[in-house]
């Protein structure tokens, strides 16, 4: 014959098992009406702290389809390519909001950044940089303008810019730029003056 | 049946498929790597339902033999056994069983007879070519043809038909209609064009030889050689094809005389390696400089499965684009200007294949047309040359061919710039990294149309895009009259 008080404890033990059981049910559907099933797209990069600095970012601004410069403080790592790679997700933060002038795709991302001597800079982008991008000549040319300008003016001593995507070459942005070749660092800004000059 | 280990053969079965295929790939890619890359290597070709594919062919005692188990393969799933001089395949339920050294065999249980012995290497079982025609229906249960001096075998009813019709037009044109979309690569030597189809299982119409009675394209041609079909088109003029209907059909006609001067006229610069096929290869015109006219290329941008921008939820920009080129064909011709369209269909084609396109036939100007939603009127654009080799003499780079025609191109530009200013249409002049800009040997630039307002869907307006594409043969039109060159 089994005691009675151990009855009433395994009684109390599985009602308690069977409400906890309950409340995670719940908490469990409500985590799940909280958040929606659309993936966080944003980039996963830990935050660089450390001493700010003033920047000059090459804005793209598609309704006059010009370069704007924008001064920014931002946190900059001492190694150059690091430089190179914040300068570029600062850059690519601000086409990632809401209002923003040129509007890059939800997951639009530097991957990375190499400086290759003697003066060639490789910028690496995930897929969503490319295939989520507006096509059209202008869109696509003020996109890469833009990351190659904001490079140049930043860190010196860059004459040649390679995109890639997902560390791999591709032969337009999304139809129209060429990624297939190795941008003039001079020959973009004169591309970026004669932007500012014949905006309409 | 004795398994592989206590036979000391070769057994693949089902389960090391795989393998299997490693092992023929292996066995191909080491043929090749032999054999080299050499033009003169002989292949077969064999067309079917399953796949059109290419082999090597080996030559033993003055003749031409090839691997049974490759043969089927892509076809079904097939298995081989090697014991002694003994070799057996099993190939869907059919069996068939040879000798080394022999002529006679047994398929489906019963004899048959090689025209030659069936050799046996690496344990590969090789049969010779001359029993194509008759070896494989027993192990297909279908009908086989075989084309022996060709080296072509079409298994079931696979054949690609095509007709060729010389409209009397001027200049003439031979418009050649195929069953299904073909690819072939295609030369050209002063009056002669040369269409190469290695992976089309196409087949001679009535006659071998088409003769159409016109000076400008005399005849045709076909003739099937080392695996591939071949059809040699002639005339007493340089000639020149271009795609429509989805590949399905060919036009050839006579290439126009030039707006250059031939003799100071760089080397084009050649397609990269990796661009196969390139579909036209017109040769150089020598037409005297006396006689040079205006020749002009307008190529719609994007195509087939490459949409372009989408301009709103239903519209792309690749139909836009080919409204557009039409319209300016039209209103060029209209002007006394000859025109090639890259594409006059929803045809998807290259870069570098527009650009090679485009660079053989030595235009005066080439017209890229673009379209967008953005910003309203039209942007007109020149080539942004990318970083790269510099050109040497008379021999362009690829990437940057356009930069010793940047002087005209933007010559081209002012004009065109200014005809749409005098149509009260906003114009913006930039320079973009767009290519094949920077590969056309000629003067070229890029017409952006967008909408006249902010409202998207005015694009494929036809009345908007004729008011367009005459505002640009407009300035395509002065540039003529400004260079002197006669219509």
């Amino acid at each position: 014959m089994i005691p009675r008080h151990l009855i009433i404890g395994m009684s109390a033990m599985l009602i308690v098992v069977l409400l906890m059981g309950i409340y995670v049910w719940r908490m469990r559907a409500r985590v799940v009406e909280l958040h929606p099933s659309s993936a966080d797209t944003r980039a996963v990069a830990p935050p660089v702290t450390g001493r700010t600095e003033q920047v000059t970012l090459l804005v793209a601004y598609e309704d006059s389809g010009i370069l704007r410069p924008q001064s920014a403080r931002i946190p900059l790592p001492a190694g150059r390519q690091q430089r190179a790679e914040e300068l570029l997700r600062a850059l690519v933060d601000i086409y990632l909001g809401e209002s923003a002038p040129h509007r890059l795709a939800r997951g639009a991302e530097v991957r990375n950044v190499y400086l290759v001597n003697p003066g060639l800079a490789v910028i690496d982008t995930d897929s969503a940089f490319a295939d989520g991008h507006r096509s059209g000549i202008l869109e696509e040319e003020l996109t890469v303008a833009s990351l190659v300008e904001t490079l140049s003016a930043n860190i010196p001593g860059i004459t040649r810019v390679k995109i890639l995507v997902d560390g791999k070459e591709r032969e337009t942005l999304a139809g129209h730029a060429d990624l297939s070749g190795f941008y003039d660092v001079s020959a973009v800004g004169k591309m970026a003056e004669q932007m500012q000059s014949a905006s309409q | 049946m004795s398994s592989p280990e206590s036979s000391g053969g070769l057994l693949l079965s089902r389960p090391r498929r795989f393998a299997r295929l490693i092992l023929v790939g292996a066995a191909i890619v080491f043929t090749l790597l032999l054999s080299g890359s050499s033009a003169d290597q002989k292949r077969i070709s064999i067309y079917s339902t399953a796949a059109n594919y290419s082999l090597p062919v080996t030559e033993r005692d003055g003749r031409d033999y090839v691997g049974l188990v490759e043969i089927l393969d892509p076809v079904g799933p097939v298995s081989a056994k090697t014991d002694g001089q003994h070799w057996k395949l099993h190939y869907k339920n059919v069996d068939g069983e040879f000798t080394a050294g022999r002529t006679g065999a047994k398929i489906r249980g019963k004899d048959f007879d090689l025209s030659a012995n069936f050799l046996l290497e690496n344990r590969r079982g090789l049969v010779p070519l001359t029993s194509l025609s008759t070896l494989m229906p027993r192990f297909l249960g279908g009908p086989v043809t075989f084309h022996e001096n060709g080296r072509r075998l079409f298994v079931g009813s696979v054949a690609t038909q095509f007709s060729a019709e010389l409209t009397k037009t001027t200049p003439p044109r031979l418009v050649m209609n195929f069953s299904s979309p073909v690819n072939p690569t295609i030369s050209t030597e002063p009056g002669k064009l040369h269409m190469v189809f290695v992976r089309e299982p196409l087949v001679p119409p009535g006659s071998q030889t088409l003769n159409f009675g016109d000076k400008t394209i005399s005849s045709a041609i076909y003739q099937e050689n080392n695996g591939a079909a071949e059809v040699m088109v002639t005339g007493s003029a340089s000639l020149m094809a271009s795609f429509s209907n989805d590949r399905r059909t060919i036009t050839i006609t006579a290439a126009p005389p030039t707006a250059q001067n031939q003799t100071q006229m760089p080397t084009p610069p050649i397609a990269p390696a990796n661009v196969a096929p390139i579909p036209v290869i017109p040769s150089i015109p020598t037409t005297p400089a006396s006689a040079r006219r205006f020749f002009a290329v307008v190529d719609a941008s994007h195509g087939g499965d490459e949409r372009g921008a989408a301009l709103t939820d239903k519209l792309a920009e690749k139909d836009v684009t080919l409204a557009i080129a039409r319209y300016l064909r039209q209103e060029l011709e209209s002007r006394g200007i000859s025109v090639l369209m890259l594409r006059d269909s929803d045809t998807y084609l290259g870069l570098d294949q527009r650009a090679a396109l485009a660079n053989n036939v030595h235009p005066t100007i080439f017209i890229s047309v673009h379209a967008s939603s953005q910003g309203s009127g039209v942007r007109l654009y020149t080539a942004l040359i990318p970083s790269g080799d510099e050109n040497r003499g008379s021999f362009l780079a690829w990437d940057t061919a356009q930069s010793s025609f940047l002087t005209a191109s933007q010559g081209a530009l002012g004009s065109v710039a200014s005809e749409l200013q005098k149509k009260l249409v906003p114009v913006r002049t930039l320079v973009a990294p767009l290519r094949p800009l920077n590969n056309i040997t000629a003067a070229a630039l890029a017409v952006e149309v967008a909408p006249p307002g902010s409202d998207t869907i005015k694009l494929r307006l036809p009345d908007y895009q004729q008011f367009i594409a005459s505002a640009v043969a407009n300035g395509v039109a002065a540039l003529r009259d400004r260079l002197g060159i006669q219509r």
